[in-house]
C-alpha cells in the first residue's frame, strides 16, 4: 500500500517538505493563482471576497468531499447532482406539511437512501459504478420531475433563507460546514480504521478482500456517505436561493469530479486525500471569482477550466513518472 | 448448443424484454407499431444514433469520448453560422473538418500522450462550451433562407418515404459494422480494448488506434451536426448538452462493455433505438415526458445486469 499517510523515508525538513509539496502540487498552483489575481485586482484579496469566495466553492466542495472518498475507493458517483436537486426539492416542498426541520431530515434521508441504493447495486451486481450512477443521474432526476412538476418551489417562510446567514467574521455557515466535513473526513481517511479500508481497497480490491475487509459492505458505506453528502449540498443550497428548481445542480457531478481530479486524487483509486480535494475546490473557486472580478467573459471562465485540467492531469503524469523512476 | 427458453432469454434477454415492451405498448396504443411512428422514432434518434457509432469506437478501446455533446452544440453552431456566409457547401465541409480536428485532438491526448480519457474529455467539453460562446458571442444563430435552400434535405427530406436523417443514421451503422468486422483498424479496436498489453506485444500500435477512434468519434458527430442543423433550421448555445450522457447510456444499454473489448454496431443501434421506443411509447401510453428518465434508469441497470450475470454464470457478483 503506498498512500498519502504512508510514512516516508526519514530525511532532512526540506526533503519532507518539498516531497508533500510535490504529491501535493495544487497548493502551490493555488498560491500562484491567488498571487495572480491579487496582483490583477484590487478587490480579489479582501476579506469580504476571500469570505465570498469560500461560501461560492463550498457547494462543490460538499459533493466533492463524497466524491473524494468514492474515488478512492476506485469508483465514480455521477448522480451527486440529480441528488442534491431532490433533496433540496423535498426541504422546500415538504416544509409546508410538516415544518421546516422534518422536512429537512427527510431530504437527507433521500440522499443517504439514493446513496444505498447506487452502493448496493454497484456492490450486489459488480457493475462499474460509471454505469449504476449514470443509470441514476437520468432516473433520479425524473424523481425530481415527477415530484415537483417542472415548476421551480419556492420557500414560504422566508426565515428558511436566514438559517445559513451566521457568519464567523467573513466566513459563512456554509463555508464552515464544508471545511468541518472536509476536516473530519480527513480525519476518518487518515486516522480511522473506514479510511485505511478505503486506501485498501481502491488499491487492490483483490488484496483487501482476502485481508479480511468486507468490500462489499464498505463501498456501500461510502456510497451512502456521498449519497448523504450531496443531500447536505442540496439543501444549503436550497436555503441560500429559497427556491428549489428541478434543473438544480444540473452538470454539477462533472464540475466535482474536476475539483477532485485537479486536486490530484487518482481515479484509478488507492491514492488521495481530502487536503488534497480542498485545494482542488479553492482553485477553482478562485479561477472563477477572480476571471469575473477582472470582467472576463463567461467564456475565458470555460475554456481556462479545459486548460487548466489538462495540464493538471499533465503535470500529474509527469510527477508520478518522475517519482516511479 | 441450448434451445431452452433459459438459454434464449440469457444470451438475447434484452432483445425478448424489449419486444415484450414493444407488445405490450403495441395492444394500449394503436398508433405505436406503425410505419409512421416507427419512422418518426428512428427519425429522432437519428441524431444520438449518429454520434453514439462514433462514441462505440471509443468505447470499445475501453476509454470514454465525454465530448461529444459539447462537440455537436460547437458543430451546430458553425454549421448554421456558416451557411449563412460562406453558403451550404462550405459550411459542411468546414463542419466536418473542425469535428475531424478536435476528435484528432482528444486522439493525441488519449492515445500519443496517455492521458485518462474520461478527464480529458471532460476537459474538452468544458472548453467547447466556452468555444461555443465565444464563437457565436452568447446569441442564437439562425439559418436566413431556411425556405430554400438544398441543405434541409439532411434534416428534414424524404427518400422514397423514409426520411434523410434515418437512411444517413442505418447507412452510416453499415459502414461502421464492416469497418469493425473487416478491417484492420477493426480488429486493433477489438484488440487493443480486449487486452492492450497483450495487443501491444503482438506489434499493434495502440496509440494510433486509439487515436483513430477519438477522429471516427469528431466526424460522426460532424455528421450529427449537419442533421441537427438542418432539422432546427438554428442553433442556441446548449443545444447538444447533456447529449454526451444519452449517447453512452445508448451505448451501454446495447450491451458494449465500459471495459473495452466487448461490443459491436448492431447493438449500440439497438440500444438507442430501445431509448428511442421507450420515450415515444410511454409518452403515447399518457404518461409525463419524464417519467421515460424514471424507466430508462431502471432498464439500464436490469439490462446490464443481466448481460454481466449471463457472463459472470451468476447473478451477484
Amino acid at each position: 500500500m503506498s498512500h498519502a499517510s504512508s510514512p516516508m523515508r526519514t530525511g532532512s525538513a526540506l526533503h519532507i517538505a518539498l516531497s508533500w509539496l510535490l504529491r501535493n502540487h495544487i497548493w502551490v498552483f493555488l498560491a500562484l493563482t491567488v498571487l495572480v489575481f491579487s496582483l490583477a485586482s484590487p478587490y480579489f484579496l479582501t476579506l469580504n471576497n476571500m469570505g465570498n469566495l469560500l461560501t461560492q466553492g463550498a457547494f462543490i466542495g460538499i459533493l466533492a468531499i463524497g466524491m473524494t472518498l468514492v474515488m478512492i475507493d476506485g469508483e465514480i458517483d455521477l448522480s451527486v447532482g440529480a441528488i442534491l436537486a431532490l433533496a433540496s426539492a423535498l426541504a422546500i416542498g415538504l416544509q409546508d406539511h410538516m415544518g421546516v426541520w422534518p422536512a429537512v431530515i427527510l431530504g437527507l434521508l433521500s440522499g443517504a437512501a439514493l446513496g444505498f441504493v447506487n452502493g448496493t447495486l454497484v456492490a450486489l451486481s459488480g457493475m462499474h459504478s460509471f454505469v449504476v450512477t449514470l443509470g441514476g443521474l437520468i432516473g433520479i432526476r425524473g424523481l425530481v420531475f415527477v415530484y415537483s412538476g417542472e415548476n421551480a418551489l419556492m420557500v414560504q417562510d422566508f426565515s428558511y433563507t436566514e438559517i445559513p446567514e451566521v457568519y464567523l467574521g467573513p466566513v459563512s455557515l456554509t463555508a464552515m460546514i464544508f471545511l468541518a466535513l472536509a476536516l473530519f473526513f480527513q480525519w476518518v481517511l487518515s486516522s480511522t480504521r473506514h479510511g485505511r479500508e478505503t486506501y485498501a481497497v481502491g488499491d487492490n480490491i483483490e488484496a483487501a478482500h482476502d485481508s479480511g475487509i468486507n468490500v462489499k459492505r464498505h463501498k456501500i458505506i461510502n456510497f451512502t456517505l456521498c449519497g448523504t453528502l450531496a443531500a447536505v449540498c442540496g439543501i444549503l443550497l436550497s436555503m441560500r436561493l429559497g427556491t428549489a428548481e428541478p434543473n438544480a445542480g444540473k452538470i454539477w457531478e462533472l464540475w466535482t469530479i474536476i475539483a477532485v481530479v485537479l486536486g490530484g486524487t487518482r481515479l484509478q483509486g488507492g491514492y488521495g486525500s481530502l487536503w488534497m480535494t480542498i485545494g482542488g475546490v479553492l482553485t477553482l473557486a478562485v479561477l472563477r471569482n477572480g476571471l469575473r472580478l477582472l470582467n472576463t467573459p463567461n467564456y475565458v471562465e470555460l475554456m481556462v477550466m479545459g486548460a487548466v485540467l489538462v495540464l493538471a492531469l499533465a503535470l500529474d503524469k509527469l510527477l508520478n513518472h518522475r517519482e516511479g523512476s | 448448443m441450448d434451445i431452452s427458453l433459459s438459454g434464449l432469454l440469457r444470451r438475447h434477454g434484452l432483445i425478448v424484454a424489449f419486444l415484450v415492451f414493444l407488445a405490450g405498448v403495441a395492444l394500449n396504443a394503436d398508433a405505436f407499431l406503425t410505419a409512421g411512428n416507427i419512422l418518426d422514432v428512428l427519425r429522432q434518434v437519428s441524431i444520438t444514433g449518429m454520434m453514439a457509432l462514433g462514441v462505440t469506437f471509443v468505447v470499445l478501446t475501453g476509454r470514454l469520448d465525454l465530448s461529444v455533446g459539447s462537440l455537436l452544440t460547437l458543430l451546430t453552431v458553425i454549421v448554421v453560422d456558416q451557411h449563412n456566409s460562406a453558403g451550404p457547401f462550405a459550411a459542411i465541409v468546414m463542419t466536418l473538418g473542425a469535428g475531424l480536428a478536435i476528435g484528432a485532438f482528444n486522439g493525441i491526448l488519449v492515445g500519443f500522450i496517455g492521458l485518462n480519457a474520461l478527464i480529458v474529455t471532460l476537459a474538452m467539453l468544458s472548453f467547447l462550451q466556452g468555444l461555443v460562446l465565444f464563437y457565436s458571442g452568447g446569441s442564437n444563430v439562425n439559418i436566413a433562407n431556411a425556405q430554400d435552400t438544398w441543405f434541409a434535405v439532411f434534416g428534414r427530406g424524404d427518400f422514397l418515404g423514409i426520411p434523410v436523417p434515418v437512411i444517413l443514421f442505418l447507412l452510416g451503422a453499415l459502414v461502421a459494422g464492416l469497418v469493425l468486422q473487416f478491417t484492420t483498424l477493426g480488429r486493433r479496436i477489438y484488440g487493443v480494448g480486449g487486452n492492450e498489453t497483450a495487443s501491444i506485444f503482438s506489434g499493434i500500435d495502440a496509440r494510433w488506434t486509439v487515436f483513430w477512434t477519438y477522429v471516427i468519434s469528431g466526424f460522426t458527430t460532424g455528421v450529427a451536426a449537419i442533421i441537427m442543423g438542418s432539422r432546427v433550421m438554428g442553433a442556441q448555445n446548449t443545444i447538444g448538452q447533456g447529449y454526451e450522457l444519452t449517447v453512452l447510456a445508448g451505448v451501454i444499454l446495447g450491451g458494449t462493455s465500459l471495459l473495452g473489448g466487448s461490443g459491436s454496431v448492431w447493438r449500440t443501434v439497438l440500444g438507442i433505438s430501445m431509448l428511442g421506443f421507450i420515450q415515444n411509447g410511454l409518452l403515447l401510453l399518457g404518461f409525463a415526458y419524464y417519467v421515460q428518465w424514471l424507466v430508462t434508469w431502471a432498464v439500464i441497470i436490469i439490462a446490464v445486469w443481466i448481460d454481466l450475470g449471463a457472463k459472470r454464470g451468476r447473478i451477484f457478483a
